[in-house]
């Protein structure tokens, strides 16, 4: 794959299908990404092509300190933030939320009711094309934050590190994110597949 | 330092320190107990395995399509940025 500095030379010099390239494969993950911070798909439309705007613009600035996916999305969640229609809530971090429903323990916290076997149903409804728009629809039932921190570290593959950068919050906090996140998705696919079972 | 209290940890405590554990984030003596609580627990490695899934499952989802009307929105921007800077 080209590295980042030479797409930055391409898009730099005018080259439009560097440019058709970049908003192919970003624009609908930022799309997602920018529904969790204001209230309608229409506004977070309006953000992402203002992103798209600042993202021409700061250009020539562009340095490549950090990598140019965690570069766009820190200026979309910065575009999202300032256009502030939804405001900037602290993280709680000592989140009470638990991975699995407590009635599922016994007293001594072992496993009363197990989790269910799903991992082989899954992996033939993903291959039959069957469930990638379930997966997508459950992400965007998750609460905002954690939302933000799975399609960053799930979806779009980034490491923990570009993630606090792009989203401005602390390694912990966002540790705290994915795991309620990703345990949130499990109990989905759980529910998903007892439910085809019984 | 461990931040659990107790010998042996519960599968309620297994779930919660999952992240912990993929993240590498566990002390040396959490990692051993907690690795050590796999051993004997079949419910708690399958649950370790669906997080995996989760992930990995996760990780597979393709970008959606762009309408070929906003495609050509943007590079038309586009357009319009390389004209003004050049």
């Amino acid at each position: 794959m080209e590295s980042d500095r030479d797409f930055l030379l391409r898009l730099r010099s005018g080259d439009e299908q560097a440019f058709v390239g970049l908003v192919r494969r970003y624009h609908e993950p930022m799309l997602r990404l920018a529904v969790s911070f204001v209230p309608s798909r229409a506004i977070a439309e309006e953000v992402v092509q203002e992103t798209w705007l600042a993202v021409l613009r700061g250009l020539e600035r562009f340095e490549g300190r950090s990598s140019l996916k965690t570069w766009l999305f820190r200026i979309l969640v910065n575009q999202a933030r300032t256009t502030g229609a939804r405001e900037h809530r602290s993280v709680p971090v000592a989140d009470p939320e638990p991975a699995v429903d407590p009635v599922r323990f016994d007293p001594f916290g072992g496993w009363a009711d197990p989790p269910e076997q799903w991992i082989e149903a899954a992996e033939r409804r993903m291959r039959a094309g069957k469930l990638a728009d379930r997966i997508r629809a459950w992400m965007d039932e998750l609460p905002g934050r954690q939302r933000e921190v799975v399609i960053l570290r799930d979806v779009e593959q980034m490491s923990s590190e570009e993630v606090c950068a792009v989203l401005a919050i602390s390694e912990v906090n966002q540790r705290v994110l994915l795991h309620r996140g990703r345990s949130r998705l499990r109990q989905q696919f759980e529910d998903e597949f007892r439910e085809e079972e019984g | 330092m461990s931040r659990l209290r107790g010998r042996d940890l519960a599968c309620r405590q297994v779930v919660e320190l999952v992240t912990d554990y993929l993240e590498g984030k566990l002390s040396r003596s959490d990692r051993q107990r907690f690795q050590d609580h796999l051993l004997g627990c079949p419910h708690c490695t399958e649950y370790l395995a669906q997080m995996r899934e989760t992930i990995s499952l996760t990780g597979r989802l393709a970008t959606a399509d762009l309408s070929p009307q906003m495609q050509d929105e943007l590079v038309e921007v586009y357009r319009q940025w390389r004209a003004g800077s050049q």
